[in-house]
């Protein structure tokens, strides 16, 4: 396949992600849907462009692991995990029902392809940290993907593991910051202020991108990995806009946990083909 | 009078113990990595850095990363084994033990070393008496408690072999080897030390040795006192405590810890709803106050003769 057609199926799988996350939260009358809208290119990009793996064998040891740290946003992974086979599109209907394996966080004992269960902040990094190291002990080629939110970045464990991860070189290890700058209340930068993000990253060891984390190509070069690997973790700083695709929502704090009406959710799903 | 339980010659820090086992699991299967906050002197790792210095993870002083980091590692197929002061890895990385070893039921093994208030005049920031009752709600979760060296090569051991999460908690104070005969390590099984049919002292770790002087010492004035070595707390070997109650009618639990929610609360919580007999609960209250650590056991009678007096109050206790 070529490089556009490879952004082509990532964007159309964004698309469709989006779509049914969005009446996944309808459905349950619960979510968080403005965080899942500003991840969801990443997260397909990723599975359509970037990672290894086989849905088939999900703990298969050479696989590239996807930690999803800002584990609020089940809309975006589920959807993901769906599209790239790891379960049937059914199972999305169960979507936070009474014993679904689709719980409102994830849980790795429930599905597969979830690598850690997240759902309190600041985890997933020293997770990921750890599977790199593992990585790094056994001389494995599998990379290392962690996703985290900006606002989830006041959390210091993220800083511990930031600091041994630059230290120990770890070059397969790759996070990803969703940086639409908007916690569940207000913006980061008015609750506990995050810039120059950048330098903070390059203090602790790392080297840092900044892309437009809506912009398929853009994302695809940045987690591409350069030949002969890279000597430091890669920080990849995606701004991006909370509620990215529907109109009523971008940029809208409250709809960090929102729920759809019915005309709310008719008005995404016209605005989202 | 019959021998006490308890050899007197002969003082072991179970750390050592520890070691040389993680070292010689280590040489034989390198899955095996360690992972430490700071904490290579303290729980005496210096030959494992010398002989595996790559298997040997340090984060530094960040609790949180080093338990998360574990998980990390057992996702990669690595077999963690965390070691650290018991009340910063139990304290201060409680939800990542929460939500990334328990919950996620990752492969990791959880050493809290120095554990009960074996910093004595350090204080209770320093003192691990809440760990039990922190980690015993936590799911997929055992928490074992080795009594001496023995137990603690053999704890470690079988950690290694298990597949899923283990707390093993170890004190630095010597403690002497327990005598009793044709030992075998049964993880989840109450050890008998000693029979007896009046009263049950139902021990774990470094207080183990002082309830089976004080059932020696309880034999001279004509009380049986039967002593259990309560190694393992989750799971509960609740067919042991049942046994005990209904042969000897009354329990007194002795453990290095807060009374509140250890071993002394799964007694009494299994008890209450099996087995309703007297449960004397000894151990902490909470915070205690600046001494050593023997003046803390005088102090809160944690004695062979407070274990004692304690033993014949719930003899009293008993319904005629």
């Amino acid at each position: 396949m070529s490089t556009n057609d490879i952004a082509q199926t990532i964007r159309e799988k964004a698309l469709w992600m989006r779509r049914r996350a969005f009446t996944m939260v309808f459905d349950a009358r619960l979510g968080h849907p403005g965080g899942d809208f500003s991840a969801i290119d990443i997260i397909a990009t990723l599975y359509f462009g970037v990672m290894r793996y086989d849905p088939k064998k999900p703990e298969m040891a050479e696989r590239d692991r996807f930690i999803m740290s800002k584990g609020h946003a089940t809309g975006a992974l589920y959807t993901g995990l769906c599209a790239a086979g790891y379960f049937p599109e059914d199972w999305l209907n169960t979507y936070m029902q009474p014993q679904s394996k689709l719980n409102g966080h994830p849980n790795r004992n429930y599905l597969p392809g979830v690598e850690t269960n997240t759902g309190p902040l600041g985890h997933g990094v020293p997770v990921a940290l750890g599977i790199a190291i593992a990585g790094q002990l056994t001389n494995a080629d599998y990379r290392t993907f962690v996703l985290t939110g900006d606002g989830e970045l006041q959390e210091g464990s993220n800083w511990e593991a930031a600091m041994t991860a630059g230290n120990r070189k770890l070059g397969k290890l790759t996070l990803i910051v969703d940086r639409n700058r908007l916690q569940q209340g207000m913006g980061t930068e008015e609750t506990n202020g995050l810039d120059p993000l950048d330098d903070k990253f390059r203090a602790f060891g790392w080297d840092v991108e900044m892309v437009d984390g809506h912009d398929v190509d853009a994302l695809l070069t940045a987690l591409s990995e350069p030949a002969g690997g890279r000597t430091k973790p890669l920080c990849i700083i995606a701004n991006t806009i909370k509620g990215k695709g529907v109109s009523f929502m971008e940029n809208i704090a409250s709809w960090h946990h929102g729920v759809p009406n019915a005309e709310q959710h008719t008005t995404a799903l016209e605005e989202l083909i | 009078m019959a021998a006490p339980a308890v050899k007197q010659d002969g003082l072991h820090d179970c750390r050592d113990a520890w070691a040389r086992t993680i070292e010689d699991l280590a040489a034989q299967d390198p899955r095996i990595v360690v992972v430490v906050n700071d904490s290579v002197g303290s729980s005496k790792l210096g030959g494992f850095q010398k002989k595996h210095a790559d298997r040997l993870i340090n984060v530094g002083i960040a609790e949180q990363n080093m338990v998360g980091v574990s998980a990390g590692l057992a996702n990669g197929g690595r077999i963690p084994f965390v070691s650290a002061a018991s009340c910063f890895l139990t304290g201060r990385a409680l939800e990542q033990v929460k939500a990334d070893v328990a919950y996620a039921n990752f492969n990791v093994k959880l050493v809290g070393q120095s554990s009960g208030v074996a910093y004595g005049e350090l204080g209770p920031t320093h003192h691990s008496i809440e760990d039990f009752a922190w980690l015993r709600p936590l799911n997929n979760i055992s928490i074992v408690v080795p009594a001496d060296a023995w137990e603690t090569a053999e704890a470690v051991k079988w950690a290694a072999s298990h597949e899923g999460p283990v707390y093993i908690r170890l004190s630095r104070m010597p403690v002497p080897d327990l005598e009793v005969a044709d030992r075998k390590f049964a993880h989840g099984k109450a050890e008998l030390v000693r029979d007896g049919s009046d009263v049950t002292l139902i021990a774990c770790g470094t207080m183990v040795h002082l309830a089976a002087k004080a059932a020696a010492d309880l034999e001279a004035e004509g009380i049986s006192a039967r002593v259990l070595n309560m190694g393992t707390i989750t799971p509960l070997d609740e067919a042991a405590i049942a046994s005990a109650a209904h042969e000897t009618g009354a329990i007194v639990t002795i453990e290095e810890a807060n009374i509140h929610g250890g071993l002394g609360g799964a007694v009494a919580e299994y008890t209450a709803s099996s087995e309703p007999v007297p449960v004397e609960r000894m151990g902490f209250p909470g915070f205690v106050p600046t001494g050593s650590v023997e003046w803390l056991f005088d102090h809160f009678g944690l004695t062979a003769e407070g274990i004692a007096r304690t033993a014949r109050k719930a003899i009293g206790r008993k319904r005629a």
